[in-house]
């Protein structure tokens, strides 16, 4: 086990969403390189709990749920980068030996207007739902009886580009990343899933139009291909998958 | 405690339907009345949770044109916990051709589940299967394909046939997402209606049917009720009773023992699955336990040193486990069990880990030394010999073939192997992975007959919540099976035979019935206590409390002792919390995580109690319930069928306390199986 660390945090609080939020600054010491990050935010806020008795503060809120990095749950800004100094994860995934004995980090809820914030890092992702609801989907009934699964042969390299495309977690990493607030890795990621697999790629057309005029509609901004996004992408999906998008969106206008 | 069988012993009817196992679900959906198309739209369904049970029932019921109310905790229904599911799914499809069949997955679940599950429902269970792999590739699940287009599977725990379905080490996460996705199909229509960021706490029976829901919104604070027709529970299980556990952090119990509280009868509540590889602990730091996916142990060896002094020299990390040598390791699952190896169901597993670690040979360097290895290394060479051999390449050294096997590791198991080195910080490419049990399932829950419905009627419970399919023991890659079965296929069929009640006179109840008020004061007055209780200890430290003593006293192994210490401690550390605990904000602030997670606790401080007297009661070890007193010369668990062949089922009557619950007794009969002792050697 490593050195113990003490750590200056910058963290960003707000009530609500019409109040201004600002930044506080919090103490910690003794936290173990071998800890999560949210471990460490958890170690303040039962600090902030015990010391709350005296004074007035309330813990810090923040979104997290199955912390092994699959549910998408979690967010931050951390030192300015979406899910924090690493690659290819979650912040709850992201651990402590990222950060030097003495550091200070600022941490910050995400920042995009379709994203608005509920409560200090806490913000709404309900816009990524709508997109969902306008097409992310295969119309067939649950309820039926379907053909047998090897009915539909795939190539292999057809199942695993698509199954590439279909692990994000929509964190939104990508939108936050991105300069022009950005959904285009997120929406072309569920596109080209069901694009390249047979059983998709008969509402191809409708698909693809509906869920980017919702994108647009939502008020996220356009690629302008700085890939910041796969660079923060905590699946590493690849911007590939936003050309071929581009490529259906063009198609959906053919006969 | 009492044995006493109540007037309410006639509700447990279990409703198995009469005739041969293979005609039963067949004859039985003959029997069944339908809803015509035209009223269901006037019909309203809740549904708690929205994982792959709860997921696939909202899409199936509002396919078929009732309106649905989706409740879960979580900012989006696709974040429920199903979605951290790795390894795969079960089908009897026999694509294979290694003679697997209904009647085999059927066997291998019943005994996996060590005897203690019912029969019929296993045998539905098992015959839907394959419908559902069907079902997952029509809505675009992205499964793992040959190099002919065709499903590929794998091989799990308890079964010596490959019928597992999988997409890399993400299964559980493309099955919700499908799930997801058919949701949001119909929430686009305005057949579901969503309740993002909701809790329920509590469950509003009128006239002794289920009839709505007291709801939290947990960003307003706001307590809100709900009408329905009926309610379906799909909230998962109960694990984090232990504080650390492979569950997300939000899991929780309090959906399950409001309805137990209310009158459901709840069954076996002792059996929790511990599983076998889990990154080991590190420290008091904690927060919760990562699995490692069983599909490893497809390719993976487990093992200890043989010698002491090994395990002595890499705790202290001056030895390599590299530098042991093959026969001075202990491959001790190929050793005791033969015939199944490291595919051995979780329960045998996690014993023999303990066993061994118990022995001192652990491993891990942290405070209690348990760990094991889970190995790589044949693996990767036996597929970077094939490999090579395929492409023929003649002269190859070791290190060619250590790197093409590599990377036929990371198409497998690429996101597994990632996620161990970000958490524990080294590559298990090149040293083994260190593991140990956690606890991780839980298979008793909420009693149901084979309908799915409660003790309460109009109160339906699927997936992890209830308790039928998996007895004591579930295997691996069933809990996916179960989880869409209840919710696309069996429920869909079941409910409209309850819910045609309503036809005639479909007039929703009024969420202004005194029962509707009733439940929202003491709703009210409970979230009151915890504000004016001038407490000074944080809810955290409960949890952690009562982690430890489920752990310790209610965990792998378990006695008479143990079990009764358990069961004083946890009433102590009860009134400790509702003496001491301390809630911070008001009740006016809306959003208070530690609000949510008080009124949880509260929850898993009374049902721990009940797991300890459950396990007290049952004097034999049975699967994950292992008692000491009842072992083989070998320390293998032995079963006593004469009398314990039951399901426990409890029953908690109004404002008694839980020691006053009544126990009652679900006899199981086989009749088409041969009950045996269970053997994997």
């Amino acid at each position: 086990m490593g050195k113990l660390l003490s750590l200056k945090l910058k963290i960003w609080r707000q009530r609500n969403n019409k109040e201004k939020g600002f930044f506080k600054t919090y103490h910690v010491n003794n936290i173990s390189p071998n800890s999560s990050f949210l471990e460490t935010l958890d170690f303040l806020n039962n600090q902030i709990i015990c010391n709350e008795i005296k004074k007035e503060s309330s813990p810090i809120a923040f979104d997290h749920d199955c912390r092994e990095g699959i549910c998408g749950m979690c967010s931050l800004y951390i030192n300015g980068r979406p899910h924090g100094p690493d690659n290819l994860i979650t912040t709850c995934q992201l651990h402590m030996r990222n950060f030097r004995d003495g550091e200070t980090i600022y941490v910050e809820p995400w920042r995009a207007k379709p994203f608005p914030i509920i409560k200090d890092l806490i913000v709404d992702r309900s816009s990524f739902d709508r997109i969902m609801i306008s097409g992310g989907y295969i119309s067939v009934n649950t309820s039926g009886n379907p053909i047998d699964g090897n009915m539909i042969p795939i190539s292999k390299d057809i199942a695993d580009k698509a199954f590439d495309a279909s692990i994000c977690i929509g964190c939104g990493a990508c939108v936050v990343a991105c300069k022009n607030r950005s959904a285009m890795l997120f929406v072309s990621a569920k596109v080209s899933q069901f694009s390249l697999l047979p059983q998709g790629k008969i509402e191809r057309k409708r698909r693809v139009l509906n869920m980017v005029n919702k994108m647009d509609e939502e008020g996220f901004g356009s690629c302008t291909n700085t890939k910041a996004c796969e660079a923060e992408c905590p699946k590493g999906i690849s911007t590939e998958y936003i050309s071929f998008m581009n490529k259906e969106y063009i198609r959906s206008f053919t006969i | 405690m009492f044995y006493l069988m109540s007037h309410n012993y006639l509700k447990l009817n279990s409703k198995i339907p009469q005739g041969s196992i293979k005609d039963k679900w067949e004859n039985y959906k003959s029997t069944l009345k339908l809803v015509s198309p035209n009223n269901r739209s006037n019909i309203e369904i809740i549904v708690v949770g929205t994982g792959l049970s709860g997921g696939s029932a909202c899409a199936s019921l509002s396919e078929l044109g009732y309106n649905v109310k989706a409740f879960c905790y979580q900012d989006s229904p696709r974040r429920a916990h199903s979605v951290a599911a790795q390894g795969g799914i079960n089908a009897s499809k026999n694509y294979k051709g290694d003679n697997d069949s209904v009647y085999q997955l059927f066997y291998d679940t019943i005994k996996g589940g060590d005897y203690r599950s019912r029969e019929a429902n296993v045998y539905r269970l098992s015959e839907i299967s394959s419908n559902i792999i069907d079902q997952c590739v029509a809505q675009g699940v992205p499964f793992a394909r040959d190099y002919a287009g065709y499903l590929e599977t794998r091989s799990f725990g308890g079964t010596k046939v490959s019928r597992t379905f999988y997409a890399k080490g993400q299964t559980g996460q493309q099955l919700l997402l499908s799930c997801y996705s058919a949701m949001s199909r119909q929430i686009g229509k305005g057949r579901i209606k969503m309740y993002n960021r909701h809790e329920m706490l509590d469950l509003v029976v009128i006239e002794g049917v289920a009839r709505g829901i007291i709801a939290r919104n947990l960003i307003s604070g706001e307590i809100e009720r709900h009408a329905a027709h009926a309610v379906i529970i799909a909230s998962g299980g109960y694990g984090n009773v232990f504080f650390l556990s492979t569950n997300a952090m939000g899991s929780n119990a309090s959906a399950i023992w409001k309805v137990h509280n209310k009158g459901g009868f709840f069954a076996n509540p002792c059996f929790t699955q511990i599983h076998p590889t889990c990154i080991p602990l590190q420290g008091d730091y904690q927060s919760k336990l990562t699995l490692m996916s069983e599909s490893l142990r497809n390719d993976g060896r487990i093992w200890v040193p043989k010698k002491l002094e090994d395990a002595f020299l890499i705790r202290k990390e001056t030895k390599k486990p590299e530098e042991i040598n093959d026969e001075d390791r202990d491959f001790y699952l190929e050793r005791r069990y033969p015939s199944f190896g490291n595919l051995v169901p979780r329960d045998v597993a996690s014993r023999a880990a303990k066993e061994r670690c118990d022995k001192g040979f652990g491993i891990e360097n942290n405070e209690t030394k348990e760990g094991v290895f889970l190995d790589f290394s044949s693996a990767i060479y036996k597929y970077g010999q094939e490999k090579a051999n395929e492409i023929g390449i003649k002269k190859y050294n070791d290190i060619d073939i250590v790197n093409l096997g590599e990377k036929i590791m990371e198409s497998k198991y690429g996101n597994l192997f990632h996620m161990y080195e970000k958490i524990t910080n080294k590559n298990p490419y090149k040293t083994p992975m260190k593991i140990y049990p956690a606890v991780h399932y839980t298979m008793g829950g909420l009693w149901v007959d084979y309908n799915l419905m409660s003790s309460i009627p109009g109160c339906y419970v699927i997936g992890e919540a209830n308790f039928s399919d998996h007895g004591a023991n579930r295997l691996g890659a069933s809990a996916l099976m179960q989880g869409l079965a209840d919710g696309y296929f069996i429920l869909p069929y079941t409910i409209p035979d309850y819910l045609s009640r309503y036809v005639k006179d479909p007039k929703k109840i009024s969420i202004t019935h005194e029962e509707f008020e009733k439940s929202e004061i003491n709703v009210k007055n409970r979230i009151k206590k915890f504000f004016v209780n001038k407490g000074k200890i944080p809810v955290d430290f409960f949890h952690k409390k009562l982690g430890s003593i489920m752990w310790e006293y209610v965990g792998m192994s378990r006695n008479h002792v143990k079990l009764s210490k358990a069961i004083k401690k946890i009433q102590e550390l009860r009134n400790n919390f509702w003496e001491n605990v301390f809630v911070p904000g008001k009740i006016e602030d809306g959003l208070n995580y530690e609000l949510e997670k008080a009124g949880r606790v509260a929850d898993f401080l009374e049902l721990g109690e009940l797991m300890a007297m459950d396990a007290l009661q049952r004097k034999e070890s049975c699967g994950s319930h292992f008692r000491e007193e009842y072992q083989t010369e070998e320390g293998e668990t032995l079963r006593d069928d004469v009398n314990y062949k039951y399901v426990s089922v409890w029953e908690k009557e109004e404002n008694k306390s839980i020691s006053d619950e009544i126990m009652h007794k679900e006899n199981l009969n086989f009749t088409f199986v041969k009950v045996q002792s269970r053997s994997y050697k």
